[in-house]
């Protein structure tokens, strides 16, 4: 029944990507060789600002970085050792045109579902890493998603690795139903389990970081971190305007907002993320109880 | 009667026609003994009809009734020597959510549910049952109580969901119910919960980490509320109804998928027509679920949670085809 439309990609020790800059799909940024920046109007080639992580160089906004980008920027030498990279979603509710949608989703981003686990080093200290991707349906939560970060966090407790996870991701699925709700218990309940087994959670926040998923793993990591200018939150803009019936101010559930409010650790700039990453794990790797 | 809903109405004229009849042949002294007994006939089988096939909408608004019974119902029917606590140590007191101490029979228990408004003025005090984070972190508190002294927790669930605000969001909504979610998985005691009226979303699954988690018979529970979903999908939140059919929101649904334990009867109609007799269902539910679980160590407790939680979900590998 299933088709072998995603033999292509395979368990991979080095993550390329696939959809690098020839993609039609990613409406940030445009087909061709100069992209310009959704805050400054600066244009910059394409190859240039990949090269600078995606960071516009005139005015530091940070494009959205897909998966497979994420990883690359993150890990030594892109070096991945992917988990569960078969699983897929089903349609328990048979809720309309939602097996379409999926396959759809797995043909333009090459994932075959919205985040990816595995594991690789930073700076020489092994982890496991979950990376979420918004080009996937929004990169919401449904079962294979909850399923994979809770393998992933039985894993990392299993090898007493840290974990860390890049959420970009709209919430729970919806046409997964309360399925979708119960993987942020699912996630959390594991994420309980292993911070009584004093492992490390990393968790950090990219644009968009709401609903199901800023309410449940995103904002239990032991430190929480976020770019600049993501959008994190509980509750949609829209639904707060409509609620409260007045217009709500423009850095509203940012991430300079959150940490000004107490929400966050720290916001970290893309380029500084890996070694604000290495000095965690360097300070924790030193602990005295290991 | 301003609370009946629309699909009794048929109902209700009927049994208001019977009355009719009655007084007649009291004043009057004509009788329509045989003319009520064929209606009574009517009614009962009209009664089975409406009654006995509630579509997954009439549940809804069923669950959604104003007279629907409230924790504070429960509590005052079920439980004895109930204290209500206040506070959450943090910020403030949250009146959509109220918890304390009590009997339940003998045992002692921590009891903490959404408390939703009897009336209009009651209701907005209440914030029509949803939540601010300090709400949840009350809830917290009160289950972290209970984890110290060995008291079992009772949650009983009916939120719209959790309030979609600024200042909730300033106070980190999403932190609040995150951290519940976690530190309920690792409760040493045991933890029964019961959605009540509407499961509104992670708003709903805050107090839902339970080793038992019960349904009442008309109530729902949802990822999103049938018209956020039918505003998303179709751009028209009066599709609810339509919406509704197609979520799997309904008790019976959810034992289906795997993600309740058990459902809990309630009077034909639905438990406002009777909360007397709601309460003798959902004491007797408590008590068999508390027994089922009393004996059992506070390992065992996590552990059996842990397992139930870990495993809902549903999804397939992909096999190559070679
Ligand atoms: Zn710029």
């Amino acid at each position: 029944m299933l088709r072998d439309i995603f033999s292509k990609r395979r368990k991979y020790a080095t993550i390329t990507n696939p959809s690098s800059s020839t993609s039609t799909e990613k409406k940030e940024i445009p087909e061709g060789l100069m992209v310009k920046c959704n805050q400054c109007g600066a244009i910059s080639y394409t190859k240039e600002l990949e090269k600078n992580l995606k960071v516009c160089s005139s005015c530091g906004y940070h494009f959205s970085m897909n998966a497979f980008e994420r990883i690359i920027a993150t890990l030594d030498d892109g070096h991945f050792f992917e988990y569960d990279s078969e699983m897929i979603s089903v349609d328990p509710l048979s809720f309309p045109d939602y097996p379409e949608k999926v396959e759809k989703d797995r043909e333009k981003t090459g994932l075959n579902e919205a985040v990816l686990t595995g594991e690789g080093t930073i700076f020489g200290y092994p982890v496991v890493l979950g990376v979420m991707d918004s080009r996937f349906r929004m990169g919401s939560m449904g079962s294979v998603v909850g399923e994979k970060i809770y393998l992933a966090i039985e894993k990392a407790m299993a090898k007493k690795y840290p974990f860390i996870l890049f959420s970009a991701s709209g919430g729970a699925r919806m046409q997964e139903g309360v399925l979708s709700l119960m993987q942020m218990a699912k996630t959390s309940a594991a994420l309980a389990r292993m911070s009584e087994q004093k492992g490390l959670f990393i968790s950090i926040m990219t644009n968009p970081t709401t609903g199901g998923v800023s309410a449940s793993f995103a904002s239990l990591g032991d430190y929480n971190l976020a770019e600049p200018g993501a959008l994190i939150g509980f509750a949609g803009r829209r639904i707060i305007e409509q609620t409260i019936r007045q217009e709500l101010p423009k850095d509203f559930q940012t991430a300079e907002f959150l940490l000004q409010h107490g929400q966050l650790d720290m916001v970290v700039n893309r380029k500084e993320m890996k070694n604000v990453l290495g000095k965690i794990l360097s300070i924790h790797s030193d602990r005295g109880d290991e | 009667m301003p609370s009946d809903l629309q699909f009794e109405k048929p109902l209700v004229e009927l049994k208001a026609k019977i009355a009719e009849l009655r007084k007649f042949t009291e004043e009057k002294g004509i009788d329509f003994t045989e003319e009520i007994s064929k209606l009574e006939e009517k009614a009962r089988n009209l009664q089975k009809e409406i009654y006995g096939s509630l579509t997954p909408w009439q549940r809804v608004q069923i669950a959604r009734h104003p007279e629907r019974p409230t924790t504070l119902d429960y509590i005052k029917h079920i439980f004895t020597d109930f204290l209500e606590l206040h506070g959450d140590r943090l910020f403030g007191d949250d009146p959509a959510i109220v918890g304390g101490i009590g009997r339940l029979e003998n045992q002692p228990v921590t009891v903490i549910g959404h408390q939703k408004g009897k009336d209009t003025k009651d209701n907005i005090a209440r914030n029509f049952g949803m939540p601010h984070p300090e709400g949840y972190r009350k809830a917290l508190r009160l289950m972290k109580q209970a984890d110290k002294f060995n008291r079992p927790v009772i949650c009983f669930i009916n939120t719209p969901g959790a309030y979609p605000g600024i200042a909730a969001e300033e106070r980190g909504q999403s932190e609040a119910i995150a951290r519940n979610l976690l530190e309920m998985a690792a409760l040493s005691v045991p933890v029964i919960c019961v959605v009540t009226g509407e499961g509104g979303s992670g708003g709903a699954l805050a107090l839902g980490i339970g080793n038992r988690l019960l349904m009442m018979e008309n109530s729902f529970y949802s990822v999103i509320s049938p018209e956020g979903a039918a505003a998303l999908l179709w751009k028209d939140a009066s599709l609810a109804q339509r919406a509704a059919e197609h979520m799997k929101i309904t008790a019976k649904d959810l034992l289906e998928l795997g993600v309740i334990d058990g459902i809990i009867p309630e009077p034909m109609g639905g438990a406002q027509k009777d909360i007397n007799k709601q309460c003798q269902f959902m004491k007797e539910a408590l008590v068999n679920s508390l027994k089922e679980l009393t004996g059992k160590s506070g390992e065992q407790l996590k552990e059996e949670r842990y397992q139930k939680f870990v495993k809902i979900g549903e999804y397939t590998t992909f096999v190559h085809s070679s």
